[in-house]
């Protein structure tokens, strides 16, 4: 499973690029996608819609089930990643490339974790 | 606390990646995920362990006259080696389960019961029995595992000499020596797909499970779990029970009128299904038009009147589009109709399709 420096993670297994412009791009981890199988669909925001920290801001779906994807920050959606509307298995190849939305006017955040903590904490879980 | 099958060791080495399912610890996948492992079944074989079924043996004089009475299919006429598929109904004409039957002989009968329903199934069989006739549960002294797909023949050959290999659907043959194990084996399975289902001793079934993925290795064989399963049996419009069949629901409704003898002499819950007439409701395919994956238990909608519910539902991999099965009110079932399916609080547009929605090409 890879983790990669530099990202920010949450508990909910998102991962956060600060883009240094004032917005963040956010997707799914390694260990999400892992675990979530393999994945069939991807519910996504529209571009101005608002995100809450903390709360669901679209769905991936694999064979089994549907799970809500959660935002790390709160603000406005910049772009979505409209490739992954039809291929949704990018996520489970490459779930760092396979960024879901970008945000800007970010406001909120949750509390993030460095890639060591993220770790750790996938760690204390097992 | 959960059980464990005869195989969980096998399934834990392998990978699997074990949840609960009808009461047993059970792989719902290997690492290889559901989307291969259900494309193995469909273009070369995969291999199951389908433990976690029940299994029941009537025997006596009054064996057959006990099985009918509890079937809504006419068990009558068949042959030593034969299986049959019923449902089970109560009194109301409801699904206790839909189980197979194996006639071994006249006067002994292999129930096989789904796994949740494995008790409820026993007290219901044996709470119902005249005459003279044994019930024995022999469920956990065996271990099942279903091998599926268009080259399973070719690894069973292998295997097992040709006159042991049951050539017609739905027969078996009861003493099959497989390398030394001893099995009965069944062309039965529930993926839509040719295939063979294995039944041995408790004791033996992970030498046979290490067996039969050694020699089909070459031949593209694969440990398969739950969720390929399901999704197979899915696109092979298969009913489910607690989804498409339960307590409620007649198998008039279902669809399964083709095994409901309503000629037979008596069977439990046929005064109330001759008395309900024509069934009010019927299952129908859908293929999910719109933008969403439709799940079980999800409305089904012609403008603002619902019509039914979905009863089972995912993305099916070999199909490759999201489908589901639904009970519909009957003037709504017709094929090419247009439906709205409402996905955690959002419309999706649908439309009715034949079953199966995946049909075993003809060679």
């Amino acid at each position: 499973m890879t983790i990669l420096e530099g990202l920010k993670y949450t508990k909910s297994h998102e991962w956060v690029k600060e883009n240094g412009d004032g917005t963040v791009t956010v997707g799914l981890t390694d260990y999400a996608q892992q675990e979530l199988g393999d994945l069939v669909f991807v519910n996504l925001p529209l571009a101005g819609d608002g995100v809450t920290a903390g709360e669901a801001f679209g769905d991936v779906e694999s064979v089994k089930a549907v799970s809500d994807v959660f935002s790390p920050v709160s603000g406005e959606v910049a772009e979505i990643n409209e490739e992954l509307l039809d291929a949704p298995q990018m996520i489970n190849e490459t779930p760092y490339d396979a960024w879901l939305i970008k945000v800007e006017n970010v406001s909120d955040s949750e509390e993030l974790l460095s890639a060591v903590e993220y770790e750790a904490f996938l760690a204390q879980g097992e | 606390m959960e059980k464990k099958t005869p195989l969980y060791d096998c399934h834990v080495a392998a990978g699997g990646k074990i949840v609960s399912f009808g009461g047993y610890l059970l792989p719902v996948q290997y690492e290889t995920g559901v989307i291969k492992e259900h494309m193995a079944v469909r273009s070369a074989c995969g291999l199951f362990d389908v433990s976690h079924m029940g299994e029941i043996v009537l025997s006596g004089p009054d064996a057959l006259h006990n099985v009918q009475l509890i079937t809504c299919n006419d068990m009558r006429g068949m042959y030593d080696g034969q299986v049959r598929y019923s449902p089970m109904c109560n009194e109301q004409g409801g699904v206790v389960d839909d189980i197979l039957v194996y006639r071994i002989n006249e006067e002994s009968y292999l129930l096989v019961v789904n796994a949740a329903n494995k008790d409820k199934d026993a007290a219901w069989i044996s709470g119902h029995l005249s005459g003279d006739v044994q019930f024995r549960d022999i469920s956990e002294s065996v271990a099942q595992v279903a091998l599926q797909g268009p080259n399973s023949v070719a690894i069973l050959a292998g295997l097992v000499e040709d006159a042991q290999i049951p050539k017609k659907y739905y027969s078996f043959v009861q003493e099959a020596d497989v390398k030394g194990i001893r099995c009965l084996i069944s062309r039965t399975g529930y993926t839509g797909e040719l295939g063979y289902e294995l039944y041995c001793a408790a004791e033996d079934g992970p030498k046979l499970w290490n067996l039969l993925l050694e020699a089909g290795k070459e031949q593209g064989l694969i440990p398969c779990g739950l969720g390929a399963r399901d999704t197979l049996r899915l696109e092979a419009a298969m009913p489910l029970y607690g989804h498409e069949m339960d307590d409620t629901a007649t198998p008039l409704e279902t669809d399964l009128g083709f095994f409901v003898k309503l000629d037979k002499e008596d069977f439990i819950g046929k005064a109330a299904l001759v008395a309900a007439g024509e069934p009010k409701r019927c299952r129908v395919g859908l293929k999910v038009t719109g933008r969403g994956i439709a799940r079980e238990h999800c409305p089904v909608y012609v403008g603002d009147k619902q019509i039914g519910m979905t009863t089972s539902g995912t993305h099916c991999p070999f199909i490759g589009m999201p489908v589901a099965m639904a009970l519909l009110e009957k003037p709504y079932g017709e094929v090419g109709s247009e439906v709205e399916v409402e996905i955690r609080g959002r419309r999706v547009t649908a439309e009715i399709v034949p079953l199966p929605f995946y049909k075993r090409p003809k060679k």
